[in-house]
Parts: C-alpha cells; sequence; structure tokens
C-alpha cells in the first residue's frame, strides 16, 4: 500500500456550522494523489458535511479547501490564488482549484470531484445506460455544439456519441453491469445500484472519488467485490479516493490513511494501523467509563 | 327489509352457500344506493332544486324544478347500485383473471402507427372534403384540424417542460398569448409578414421565458407552480389594462393573414384562388392553415424527438429525475432549467402567433388560467413525457369538447332551448377528474429510453419519478 | 388620514374574507400537499347556497328578524357546502391519494372548472344580486365632512372572523380531531398504525375547510350583495396568495396573509390604480415566493443532500 504521491486535495481549517450547531469544527487533512484515504467516525461526528462542503454542496462557514490537478508543483501557487479572490487557475502543467468558492456543479464539471450519496441518487426511470451518458453531459454538451449541431445532425456530434457509448460500455464491464445496461436504473437489486453509482461517477473522469458510504447495505461478499474493484480503479486509473465508511472491513483493508471525526473534531489520523490501537478512537467509538471521562476529554483537549 | 334479507342468507348459508351470497350483495347495494341517494339529494337540493331568476321587476325570485332534482337523485341512487350490485363484482372478477401478456398485433400496431397518422393527418382535409363534400369540410378542418393541432402543439411544447424537465408550469398560457400579441402588434404597426414575425414571435416568448424563468427556477415543486401561475396571470392583466398599447379587452382586430408565398387569400382578381383559375371559397384558407399548423406541428414533435436524445434532452429528464444528483454530476440545473423553459415558451410562441394570423383577431379572453391548465391536463393525460401520448389527449380532449358543439340533434330531444355547447366545459371538467382517476399516470404508462446497447425496453412509468422542480 | 383610516377598515374585511378562504387551501396543502384547486369555487358555491337559503328564508317564509335570517343563512350554507366539498374529496381526490403528485392537481382542477359550469348552466349566467340584507354604519370620525364610517356588515364581519378563528384554533389545538390532524400532517402512515383514522380526519378537514369557506360566501354575499359563477377563481386564488404569503401549511400565517393582501388590495385600489390592484397581488405573491420562499410563518423547505 504505498501510493503516497503529494497531495491532491488540501482541506485546511474547515468549519461548518448550522445555527448556533458546530457541525465541523477546524478541521484539516490532506488526500494524497493516488491513495485511498478514509473519514471515519461515530453517526453525527460531520463527515457527510465534510463531503458537501468539498462538493460545493454546502458553503463552508470557514477554511480552505484546495485541489490540485496535474504537476504536484502547482501548489506553490495556492497562496497567491488564495489571495486573488478567484476560484481556481489553470497552467500548463496543471491546475489548481479553491472548492469552497465553487458551486456545486462547477466542483463537477472543472476541478473534477465527483461523489456519490449516503442515500443513493441514482436518475430510476431512466436506463443504467442512460445514466452514465447523463454524467457526460459536458463533454458530450460541447460536442453537441451546445445543442445546435446536435440538432441538425453533425456528424461530429454522432461520433462523440459513439465513444460515450464505448466509455460507458467499458465502465459497466469493470463493474458487472453490462448486461443490465438496457433495463431501468430503479430496477436493479440494491449492490447493482451502489456499483452503479460509483460507475456513473467514474464517467465524469474524476480527478478525486468521494465515495459517501459505498458499502451500506453490502453483503460481505459484495463489500468484497467492491473493495477490489476500488482498489484497482485507483491503480488502473490516476484517481484518489477518499472515502466515508461504516464497516472497518472496508476501511481498513484498502485505505492508506485513515482521518477519525467525533464531534466535528479530528481525533486521529494516520495508517490503519495507528488509528486502530489509538486510545481516543476506540473511547468515541466504544464509549468510556464515567470515572475515565475527565481524563479522555483531557486527552482529546477539551 | 336489509335486516329480513341478512337474516335470511344468515340461515341458508349451510346449504347453499353460493347462492346465498346474492341477497346479501342485493341488500348492501340498495342500501348503498339509498345512502347516495340521500347525500345526492342534499347535493343537489339548493343548486338544482332551485333556480334563481330575475323577474320583470328585476328582483330575484326563486323557482323549484322537483322533478328535475328527483331525475338527479333517481340517477344517483340508481348508478350506485349498478356499480355496486353488478359492475363492481365483475371489475373484481375480472382483476382476478391473469393478464393475457400483449399480443402480437400490438408490436405491428406500435410499429406502423407513427407513419399511418402521420400519413393520416397530411391527408385529413382531402379525407374530409372527400367525405363530406366541399360545403361541409370547412367546419371539420377549421373546427377540428386547426384546432386539436394547436392544442396538440402547445402540449408538445409543454412537455418539454413539465413532462421532460419535470417542472410543473401553471402559466404556460402567458408565453402563446406574447407570441399571438407579438405577431398581432408587429404586423399591424409595421406591416411585417407571418413568415418574418413567426419566429420573431417565437425569439420574443423563449426571452420572456427566461426572463420570467431566472428568478423563479430556484422554487422547488408546487411554489414553481404557484408562481408561474401568478406571472400568466399577471401578463394577462396587463394586457387587459394597458389598453394604449393592446387596446384592452376590445382586443385587437383585423389582424393581418398569412398569405401564399405573397398572394392573399381573397375574393379580389390578385387572391389565390383568381391567380389559379380557381372559383373562390373560403376553404383554400383553411386547408393552407391547417398545413402551415401542421408543419408546425410536425416540428415541435420532431425537434423535441431530437432534443431527448441529445445531452441537453438527457440532462432534463435527469433533472426530472434527481437534481441533486444531477448537480454532482457537472450539470448547471439553472441553465438547464431555463433552456427547458426557453424552448417550452418558443412553441408557444409560434402557436400564439399562428392562432393570431387564423383568427384575425385576439383578446384577453382567450388567455386565461383555462387555457393554461387544459394544455396541463393535455400533458398529463397524455403520459408525461409521451409524445404520442400528447398527441392522443389532445384529440380526445379537443376534439371531444368541439364535437359538443355539433350535438344539435340533442335539440330534437331535449326541446329547442336546449343548448349542448353550454356544457362543453361541464363535461370538459367532470372528463378531467375521471380520466386521473381512470388513468393517474396517463394514457401512455411507458417511458421510452433513449438510448439503447441490445435493446429497447419500455420503462415502467413508476420507475420514473415526476419531478419537484 | 381620514381616507386611510376608511381604507383600512375596508382592506380588513376584505382581508378577513380572503383568511377565511385562505385557511381552507393551507390545511388542506397541509395534510396532503395538494393545492386544492376547487376551493375558491367551493367558496362560489357556498354564497349561491347561502343566497338560495336568504331568499327561501325571506320571500318565502318571511322571516323579518334580520339576525334570525343570516344565522340561519350560516348554518345552512355551513351544513350543505360541507356536504359539497366531502363528497368532493370522496370522489375526486381520494382515490388519487398517493398516486402521482400531478393527477390531483388536475383533478382538482377539473373540479374547479366543473363546478362553475354546474352553476352556470344551473343558475345562469347572471349576476345575481340581492336588496342589502343589513345596512346601517357606526359614524367613527368626521372631519372635513369625510366621515370614516364602520357599517354593521363590516363589524359582522370581523366579529364572525374574531370568533371562528378562536372556535377554530381551540379545534385544532386542544381536541383529538385537531391532534389526528397535525399527526396526519407529519406522517400519514405513522399516524395510521398509532390507530388514527386517516380517511376520516382528511374528510373533516375538507369539511372544516368547506364550513370556513362558506361562512366566507355567506359574507362575501351579505357585504357585496351580488354573487355571479365566476366568482371563485380571482378570490381563490387571493386566498391561496394569502396562504402561501402567511407560509402555507401555517394557520395563522394564513389568516395574516389574508389581511395583508386585503389591505394591500385596497390600499392600492385607493391611492394608486383600481386597473391594476390585482396586479398588485400577484407581484406581491410572486416576489414573496422568490424572496421568502416559506412564506411568514412557514418551515423552510429544507433541500437535503
Amino acid at each position: 500500500m504505498a501510493r503516497e504521491g503529494s497531495p491532491v486535495l488540501r482541506v485546511e481549517h474547515l468549519t461548518m456550522r448550522f445555527g448556533g450547531l458546530v457541525a465541523v469544527d477546524d478541521l484539516s487533512f490532506e488526500v494524497q494523489s493516488g491513495a485511498i484515504t478514509a473519514l471515519i467516525g461515530p453517526n453525527g461526528a460531520g463527515k457527510t458535511t465534510v463531503f458537501n462542503c468539498i462538493t460545493g454542496f454546502y458553503k463552508p462557514t470557514e477554511g480552505r479547501i484546495a485541489l490540485r490537478r496535474g504537476a504536484p508543483a502547482v501548489w506553490s501557487a495556492l497562496e497567491g490564488l488564495t489571495d486573488s479572490g478567484k476560484r481556481g487557475l489553470v497552467r500548463p502543467d496543471g491546475a489548481l482549484f479553491l472548492l469552497e468558492r465553487m458551486p456545486d456543479y462547477l466542483v463537477a464539471q472543472q476541478a473534477r470531484v465527483a461523489r456519490t450519496f449516503q442515500n443513493i441518487r441514482l436518475f430510476s426511470g431512466m436506463t443504467v445506460l442512460e445514466n452514465l451518458l447523463v454524467a457526460q453531459h459536458n463533454p458530450l454538451m460541447l460536442a453537441s455544439g451546445y445543442t445546435l449541431l446536435g440538432i441538425l445532425g453533425f456528424p461530429s456530434y454522432a461520433s462523440a456519441e459513439r465513444a460515450a457509448l464505448d466509455k460507458a460500455r467499458s465502465w459497466l464491464d469493470r463493474f458487472g453491469l453490462i448486461d443490465r445496461a438496457d433495463d431501468p436504473a430503479g430496477e436493479l437489486p440494491y449492490g447493482a445500484q451502489r456499483r452503479l453509482e460509483v460507475a456513473r461517477a467514474m464517467c465524469t473522469d474524476p480527478v478525486l472519488l468521494c465515495l459517501d458510504e459505498p458499502a451500506a447495505g453490502l453483503n460481505p461478499r459484495e463489500s468484497a467485490e467492491l473493495n477490489e474493484i476500488l482498489l484497482r480503479i485507483c491503480d488502473e486509473c490516476d484517481i484518489s479516493i477518499l472515502l466515508i465508511e461504516h464497516d472497518m472491513s472496508v476501511v481498513m483493508n484498502i485505505s492508506d490513511h485513515i482521518v477519525v471525526l467525533d464531534y466535528g473534531v479530528k481525533i486521529a489520523g494516520g495508517a490503519p494501523d495507528e488509528v486502530r490501537n489509538d486510545a481516543k478512537v476506540i473511547a468515541a467509538y466504544l464509549g468510556v467509563a464515567d470515572e475515565e471521562v475527565a481524563q479522555v476529554e483531557a486527552s482529546v483537549g477539551l | 327489509m336489509a335486516v329480513l334479507a341478512n337474516s335470511a342468507s344468515e340461515g341458508g348459508r349451510a346449504e347453499k352457500p353460493i347462492l346465498s351470497r346474492e341477497p346479501n350483495r342485493f341488500a348492501a347495494a340498495l342500501r348503498e344506493a339509498a345512502f347516495t341517494g340521500l347525500v345526492s339529494f342534499g347535493l343537489f337540493l339548493p343548486l338544482i332544486g332551485f333556480e334563481t331568476v330575475t323577474n320583470i321587476r328585476d328582483e330575484l325570485i326563486l323557482r323549484t324544478r322537483w322533478p328535475l332534482l328527483a331525475a338527479f337523485v333517481f340517477i344517483a341512487a340508481g348508478g350506485r347500485f349498478f356499480y355496486s350490485f353488478a359492475l363492481a363484482p365483475w371489475l373484481a372478477r375480472r382483476a382476478q383473471k391473469p393478464v393475457k401478456p400483449a399480443a402480437a398485433w400490438r408490436g405491428h400496431f406500435k410499429k406502423w402507427f407513427v407513419p399511418f397518422a402521420i400519413g393520416f393527418v397530411i391527408a385529413y382535409p382531402v379525407i374530409v372534403i372527400l367525405v363530406t363534400g366541399w360545403g361541409g369540410a370547412l367546419k371539420w378542418i377549421d373546427n377540428f384540424g386547426i384546432q386539436i393541432l394547436i392544442y396538440m402543439m402547445l402540449g408538445w411544447g409543454l412537455n418539454i417542460v413539465v413532462g421532460l424537465a419535470g417542472l410543473l408550469d401553471l402559466g404556460y398560457v402567458a408565453f402563446y398569448a406574447v407570441g399571438a400579441y407579438s405577431y398581432a402588434l408587429l404586423a399591424k404597426n409595421f406591416g411585417l409578414s407571418f413568415w418574418v414575425l413567426l419566429p420573431l414571435a417565437g425569439i420574443l416568448s423563449s426571452f420572456w421565458g427566461i426572463l420570467l424563468g431566472f428568478p423563479v427556477l430556484r422554487l422547488r415543486g408546487d411554489y414553481l407552480a404557484i408562481v408561474t401561475l401568478a406571472f400568466g396571470e399577471i401578463i394577462r392583466l396587463i394586457i387587459i389594462n394597458w389598453t394604449a398599447l393592446t387596446n384592452g379587452y376590445a382586443g385587437i382586430i383585423s389582424i393581418p393573414r398569412p398569405s401564399f408565398f405573397g398572394i392573399p387569400f381573397n375574393a379580389n382578381d390578385n387572391g389565390f384562388a383568381a391567380r389559379f383559375g380557381l372559383e373562390f371559397s373560403p376553404l383554400y384558407r383553411v386547408i393552407f392553415l391547417y398545413y402551415i399548423i401542421l408543419a408546425l406541428g410536425l416540428l415541435t414533435c420532431f425537434v423535441t424527438v431530437r432534443l431527448r436524445r441529445l445531452p441537453v434532452g438527457r440532462a432534463w429528464e435527469a433533472l426530472r429525475e434527481d437534481q441533486i444528483a444531477c448537480r454532482s454530476l457537472g450539470i448547471n440545473t439553472t441553465n438547464t432549467k431555463l433552456t427547458a423553459f426557453a424552448m417550452g415558451a418558443m412553441f408557444a410562441g409560434f402557436a400564439g402567433s399562428f392562432f393570431a394570423a387564423r383568427e384575425a383577431f385576439i383578446s384577453p379572453e382567450s388567455f386565461t388560467f383555462i387555457e393554461s391548465a387544459t394544455v396541463l391536463s393535455i400533458v398529463v393525460l397524455g403520459g408525461m413525457g409521451s409524445q404520442i401520448g400528447v398527441a392522443i389527449a389532445a384529440i380526445v380532449m379537443i376534439g371531444g369538447t368541439e364535437i359538443l358543439r355539433q350535438l344539435n340533434f340533442l335539440k330534437e330531444i331535449f326541446g329547442a332551448t336546449f343548448d349542448p355547447t353550454q356544457y362543453r366545459m361541464l363535461l370538459f371538467g367532470l372528463a378531467l377528474v375521471l380520466i386521473m382517476i381512470w388513468r393517474p399516470r396517463g394514457l401512455i404508462a411507458t417511458r421510452e429510453p433513449s438510448v439503447f446497447l441490445k435493446k429497447r425496453k419500455a420503462i415502467s412509468v413508476d420507475l420514473v419519478q415526476e419531478g419537484r422542480g | 388620514m381620514e381616507y386611510f383610516v376608511q381604507q383600512l377598515i375596508n382592506g380588513i374585511t376584505l382581508g378577513s374574507i380572503y383568511g377565511l378562504i385562505a385557511i381552507g387551501y393551507t390545511m388542506v396543502f397541509g395534510i396532503i400537499g395538494m393545492v386544492n384547486f376547487a376551493h375558491g369555487d367551493v367558496f362560489m358555491v357556498s354564497a349561491f347556497i347561502a343566497l338560495i337559503t336568504f331568499l327561501i328564508l325571506t320571500a318565502w317564509l318571511g322571516i323579518s328578524s334580520i339576525v334570525l335570517a343570516l344565522a340561519i343563512v350560516l348554518i345552512v350554507a355551513m351544513l350543505f357546502t360541507s356536504l359539497v366539498n366531502w363528497v368532493i374529496e370522496r370522489v375526486a381526490y381520494r382515490p388519487l391519494r398517493g398516486s402521482f403528485r400531478l393527477a390531483p392537481l388536475i383533478s382538482a382542477i377539473g373540479m374547479s372548472i366543473f363546478l362553475s359550469n354546474f352553476v352556470q348552466v344551473t343558475q345562469g349566467p347572471r349576476n345575481k344580486s340581492i336588496p342589502p340584507m343589513v345596512s346601517g354604519e357606526f359614524v367613527l370620525a368626521n372631519h372635513n365632512n369625510f366621515p370614516v364610517t364602520l357599517s354593521y356588515k363590516q363589524l359582522i364581519i370581523w366579529g364572525l372572523t374574531a370568533v371562528l378563528l378562536l372556535a377554530f384554533w381551540y379545534l385544532v389545538a386542544k381536541t383529538p380531531l385537531g391532534r389526528a390532524q397535525r399527526a396526519c400532517e407529519q406522517d400519514q402512515k405513522m399516524a395510521a398504525l398509532l390507530g388514527i383514522d386517516v380517511d376520516r380526519t382528511i374528510s373533516m378537514t375538507f369539511i372544516i375547510a368547506a364550513a370556513l369557506a362558506a361562512v366566507a360566501g355567506t359574507m362575501y354575499l351579505m357585504y357585496y350583495g351580488v354573487v355571479t359563477f365566476s366568482d371563485g377563481f380571482v378570490p381563490g386564488v387571493k386566498a391561496f396568495t394569502a396562504a402561501v404569503l402567511g407560509g402555507i401549511g401555517s394557520l395563522p400565517g394564513a389568516v395574516v396573509g389574508g389581511l395583508i393582501i386585503g389591505l394591500i388590495e385596497t390600499l392600492w385600489s385607493a391611492y394608486f390604480s383600481i386597473d391594476y390592484k390585482d396586479v398588485a397581488a400577484f407581484s406581491i405573491l410572486a416576489i414573496t415566493l422568490i424572496f421568502l420562499p416559506q412564506g411568514l410563518f412557514g418551515r423552510p423547505d429544507v433541500e437535503k443532500v
């Protein structure tokens, strides 16, 4: 598991308040390029909120979320970009984006962050294949000349659509969904729907793939298959994965780095083995006896 | 009586289990009929039992209509009895029977339906003339053909907004009005021709669509519906009140009509009939108008079918299915909604300018909420998103209400004062309720996928979301 | 100043009528999430029932006590209108419950068209006007020969609205029926599992909505002395505007919204232009929804990711 590179995502001092509630408090962590990073924590720890901030669905109260594409050298431009007030910069060798400044669809379209949802969000009345074509909306839109050329039947669009179909087919192959391509997504069994959602996210050619509980509701066999697929796409494609997961077999088996959240605060971070033996993590998950509360609180910093 | 029947059946159950249920059912049906009769008596007593009329001294007085009230109550009770006693058991028996697999002819039917339908509508004026003769054809081409095609086109246009993008628009008639008034005002004041103004009216309407759409499209569901309704009413009220421009309630008269490549349809020497050596008849113009609206309608349909297979169309449908997922895939939902709104508005603008050109007279009366409701009901009745469904629904709803205008033979049954057209909207309203109960998801309850790898399988509409704006 | 106070009085009267209709919209929306388009026409039907009852009482039975006549008209109109709305719910909306969201909306639009045309066909298309039921007024102030008056009928409307709202508030807040209604609003399935008869509760909601609309209809007839078959749509839409403005689903919101719409309409007509008074009402609706989608008292509709 030595897929360490320079960071692709840097989350710094991220804070998200809803009225008086502090859902995420001064959180900082990094996602290394080509690696799988897991975000874990008890229910209500603020994991999905972090996801929503990264993918632009929420605007964080404070903090910086920076994403790199291309050469690691672009990180040097980070402070300049922050001061310029712009959303991002594109250089010949790479690009840098400040996600907290971008609306959700631009996070996906320009910064190339794809995500899945805790409660699966498929286009249930459209076929599996259509789901994957919708994911390729932006390149296809360009190829159809923003609809104008497409409606007049220009051949450039037809070839772009063929390419899109090929790409969809290859992802369906990898996720074992090719036989269901023409079925409505809403008719697939639960495990297949989870896989389809990941496949759909992959069709957007992401740099960073954010998976919100991809193994939830899967049986052990399906969960193991998913592990395998995730490891494979991480190796084969130039991509980093950030995932939220409760299933420890998934987390411990595939992640390179784990960030542990509790009540919006990061209580631990490191390789799976370090995290597994961390006293604060154990306390957060299992709870502690009453007499130890003060001691644990002191060590957590409360 | 009911008690007697009950006890009789209790006693007879052991020997004759099948027959014994009969009197029970009869009694139950009778009880239900009596209840229905009572309710309908209460329901109809004020409004049917009494009639308010103004007497010679201009005072309001009451007249009674007991026989009519009795007839209504009797029909309601009798109908309920028939339903409970005969119809409901029959329906229950039928529901138990296994569903027959779709017959083979259905596949052929589906394959040949569209070419046949297009062929039929193209040949329709000729068929009408052959059947009814030269004299009777006008009404069938104008009132039926053109009228249905206008609504079909409006239905297809609104289908983009409601059926594909899942945005509930209750003010669609506003864009129809914008198209009609654009054409009327520009044609009268600047003398521009129909063919120049048709695209211009479409552009103006879609411009209005974007203008109105921009602030409201972040609203969801019913809120969007209500704001669009409000905008529809605002535009109508402005048309009514801005008399300097629109002439208010009186409307705009003698709007120029489209000409055949510069040849007007009139009785003059340079008119269409004279030029082509024919005898003058208003039918030529009507046939010409029929083909214009047919072409416009087919254009709308063709464009929509194409759009569904383009990324923008798929994005519309994806928007209807799940907006949040769309955003996570990098789709700009605001722009996508606006294109749907603008596209729908544009087709309404085309239809509106055609309407103004056909009638040569427009007034705010033609652009009331009822029009929006009619078009929306055509879309919902057709089965959201289905082009063929919309076409069938337009024929059923508009054709059906138009036929009521033609039922003059009823006068011979109910007397000379009976006016069937009076009941047109009454029955229209009733039909809306009944059809919704019969088929809540419309006539065509499947969705055709826009693309397929191996086999095109129709998707049951139960899986298709209806959109929350 | 006197002019303004007079307009205020007129506006509150109109607003009371809108508020009573608006409660019907807001209750039905709250419990089955449907915009009951036919509600404005139910209001119009109730005005016709009141008209006919009034004619029976005065012309046939010769009742001369106006208080007695008004009380009977009110009760009869409430009863019959409730019956009408009960039947409408049973026939047109209940079969569609739980299906596709647009189907009940179309059904309600159909019902609205049906009701107005039914009245047109059975009672004729002409305006129906009656001699004033209640006349007389208090002169509150008289400066510069501009009397500020509060007529008896306005007073009746105010008083009746206030009493009804109190009774209605008690019904919703303190009785088992009100509790069942609030439970059904939150979660119909769960309410049913806990033994609440959801069908009955929804029926009762429609009955109460109709009874309040009938009061509004009777007062409308008493106030204006004229009614016609097409009088349902515009007051209906305005009352709905009021419900939305107050925050749909919120009962105090419906009343406050009704008063605001009534005041805006009256003041706009008084100070600007009577032609554009409806444009003003609809613009308020659009502006409220765009900038304050949850209305004044409504819960915000948060989009859950």
